[in-house]
């Protein structure tokens, strides 16, 4: 570890790719994501790297896809629309087993929206999002710092199960500034380039790579298929993030992520104090999503209470991985752009 | 005895998927040769489109990648900048290149991104069934234009080479064509002279081939080479127009 | 035939009997063949042998990169 600095959510993912190894950038403006590309512009040019300005999302994910393909670190980033546009290309890429760093600043939809906080992109980055049987690894960091934290880990992953990986943050993680520790540079001339990737016959023993995900044989297809989804079971088992903060057996359990977690951390502080049964669970992956942390902790729960900045899209994954009935299962939302507020938070579980 | 001429060693020996007499296999070839000719197979990168094209991965011995729709000019941007010592082209027809990926195409030349892009204009849609193609002749007959390619309803070919010269980032931009000997071999001059302005660091390098599609066309290929050669040229006239004679 | 030495060879199997290089030859020595190869389709041959000026139009015109040309060596007396 090594300096602290105060820094700007947008800013701080940029510098996090950089040390991470990330050399190579594609990017297109959009509010609340801008300062991403813009650090990047500015930054990628000290250290040997390339910052590109795409003319669309499409194209610079397809950017993104060239360059992964290559066996190189490369990143976009993008809020809610343009995210939708990058959907063809990452339904490609999960197909093709291409990795990549894909950073979702979500905002306020359907549509245009608005440019607010939001986590109505729950469904679209964890079922997929695109078209066929796929999923993404989808980390939810809460704070800067967490941000800074998961940012080599999203590489490697991304690079050990070829499969594009993406950081789920939201306006306000975006633009807030906020004290953080960096982790060391990566050298990315140390970072091998793998066997399959398509950099020319001469970098890996003259045999050809052909990177696609066609395959027009259906048996074969299927069995590709099975192979992906056996991949995603690994990922699953192995990767599944979360953090608990409460009592062990809560009667209320609160399930909430990003800064919607955040904000009900407060609420959840004071009313521990006051002696009240409760705790919330926050998945930091949203896939894979905690299902067996939470039924653990939903067991002895009434209430379990799911707050989200959207009309309610990860209730349910709650309600399948509690799979009980007889449990109350409440939602409270903001779908639009409008933040929490912790007082907010606290009187309605209170109030019930 | 002298070899006049062998099948070239980059070009994979199998049967192709293209129909009887189509001249896709031809411009294959031609990249092939040009490849073992200058010793560059081990160092190129293909993209191959969406469209008939879509697995010519299968039949050039050289590293690959199959791209979304319209997207290969922004794969190979990707590529050429993460290995910036291969050679990288893509494969496109003119539904990918010049419909569905025209911004991309635009701005592989706008940008001057160091990579060559040839692009098969044979005015249809070939995979799909022969819909109407942005470089469709006027008067032209598919299964979306039934009545004929009129201008003012389905509006006017695209002619990619000449719109491609016009942008600063484009090394070279001409048109060829395959309906005869001299002309194939006029093409096969250009592609050595696009992959040795990209291996000069150039910029972009464009190559419009005009083809044919005898299945589409509903002619036969000997009838498919004619119409090229006599029809299609009076719409996309074969030359060179762009051509950067000194690299920096 | 079988001695004489080679000019023109034909790979039946890729051929797809599109008659390109029929056309093309400036000295008409090909032509479509009775045989059948196991896609259906009738492979092109040359049958002037006498005739065939090695120029390599056939094969440079050939879609499937089917035919092979070689110019033999002119035996010294």
């Amino acid at each position: 570890m090594s300096e602290r600095i105060l820094m700007k959510g947008n800013e701080a993912v940029g510098e996090a790719a950089v040390r991470a190894g990330c050399r190579l950038y594609f990017g297109y403006p959009i509010t609340p994501a801008s300062e991403i590309a813009e650090y990047m512009a500015y930054r990628l040019p000290q250290v040997g790297g390339t910052f590109v300005q795409a003319e669309s999302e499409v194209s610079a994910v397809n950017m993104v896809y060239g360059a992964a393909a290559a066996g190189k670190y490369a990143m976009t980033a993008s809020s809610s629309p343009g995210f939708s546009l990058m959907q063809e290309a990452i339904s490609y890429m999960a197909g093709a087993e291409v990795p990549a760093v894909l950073v979702n600043v979500v905002r306020g939809g359907p549509g245009l929206g608005d440019i607010q906080p939001a986590q109505s992109d729950y469904f679209q980055m964890t079922k997929g999002g695109g078209h066929g049987d796929y999923r993404l690894l989808v980390f939810a960091p809460y704070t800067i710092q967490e941000v800074v934290n998961l940012m080599p880990t999203a590489y490697e992953l991304a690079f050990k199960y070829r499969n594009p990986v993406v950081l789920a943050l939201d306006g306000l993680i975006g633009q807030m500034m906020e004290a953080v520790e960096f982790t060391d540079f990566r050298n990315p001339d140390e970072i091998p380039i793998p066997e399959w990737a398509v950099s020319g016959k001469f970098r890996h023993g003259g045999k050809k790579n052909i990177n696609t995900s066609l395959d027009l044989i259906p048996e074969k297809l299927e069995a590709h298929n099975w192979k992906l989804q056996k991949k995603y079971s690994e990922i699953e088992e192995k990767e599944t993030r979360f953090s608990y903060f409460g009592v062990d057996n809560p009667e209320t359990l609160v399930v909430a992520y990003g800064t919607v977690a955040r904000v009900a951390m407060s609420a959840l502080k004071k009313l521990l104090n006051a002696g009240r049964s409760i705790g919330i669970l926050r998945p930091i992956t949203l896939w894979p999503f905690p299902k067996q942390a939470l039924a653990e902790k939903a067991r002895h729960a009434k209430r379990i209470v799911v707050l989200e900045m959207s009309s309610g899209q990860m209730i349910e994954d709650v309600k399948l991985s509690v799979f009980d009935p007889n449990k109350q299962y409440e939602f409270y939302g903001h779908p639009g752009g409008v933040t929490f507020t912790p007082t907010e938070i606290e009187e309605y579980l209170v109030r019930g | 005895m002298k070899v006049v001429y062998e099948r070239p060693k980059t070009l994979e020996k199998v049967t192709n998927h293209y129909c009887p007499g189509c001249h896709h296999g031809i411009l294959h070839a031609l990249i092939a040769e040009v490849l073992d000719e200058m010793g560059l197979a081990e160092k190129a990168v293909g993209v191959a489109p969406v469209g008939c094209a879509v697995l010519a991965y299968n039949y050039l011995d050289i590293d690959w990648i199959e791209a979304p729709h319209g997207r290969a000019v922004a794969i190979a941007t990707g590529i050429k900048l993460a290995h910036p010592d291969v050679l990288v082209f893509t494969y496109q027809g003119d539904g990918d290149a010049a419909a569905i990926g025209l911004a991309e195409t635009m701005y592989g030349a706008i940008r001057g991104v160091n990579v060559t892009t040839f692009l098969y204009n044979n005015a249809i849609y070939g995979m799909t069934g022969g819909q109407m193609a942005p470089t469709t002749l006027l008067g032209m007959k598919t299964t979306t234009s039934p009545y004929g390619r009129d201008a003012k309803r389905e509006g006017y070919p695209l002619k990619m080479a000449e719109t491609i010269a016009l942008q600063g980032g484009t090394a070279f931009s001409a048109r060829t064509a395959l309906f005869n000997p001299k002309m194939i071999m006029e093409t096969k001059k250009r592609i050595r002279q696009v992959f040795e302005l990209q291996m000069k660091g150039a910029g972009f390098t464009f190559l419009e081939v005009v083809g044919t599609c005898p299945t589409n066309w509903g002619m036969s290929p000997v009838d498919a080479t004619k119409f090229a050669e006599t029809e299609m040229v009076k719409t996309f006239p074969l030359g060179v127009y762009k051509e950067l004679k000194e690299v920096e | 035939m079988s001695d004489r030495p080679n000019k023109v060879v034909i790979d039946e199997e890729l051929c797809k009997q599109c008659e390109l290089c029929v056309v093309v030859c400036p000295v008409h020595a090909l032509r479509i063949s009775d045989r059948i190869n196991t896609k259906g389709f009738h492979p092109a041959e040359l049958y002037e042998y006498d005739k065939c000026i090695m120029c390599g139009f056939c094969a440079m015109t050939c879609p499937e990169r089917a035919i092979a040309v070689y110019r033999p060596e002119v035996q010294k007396a």
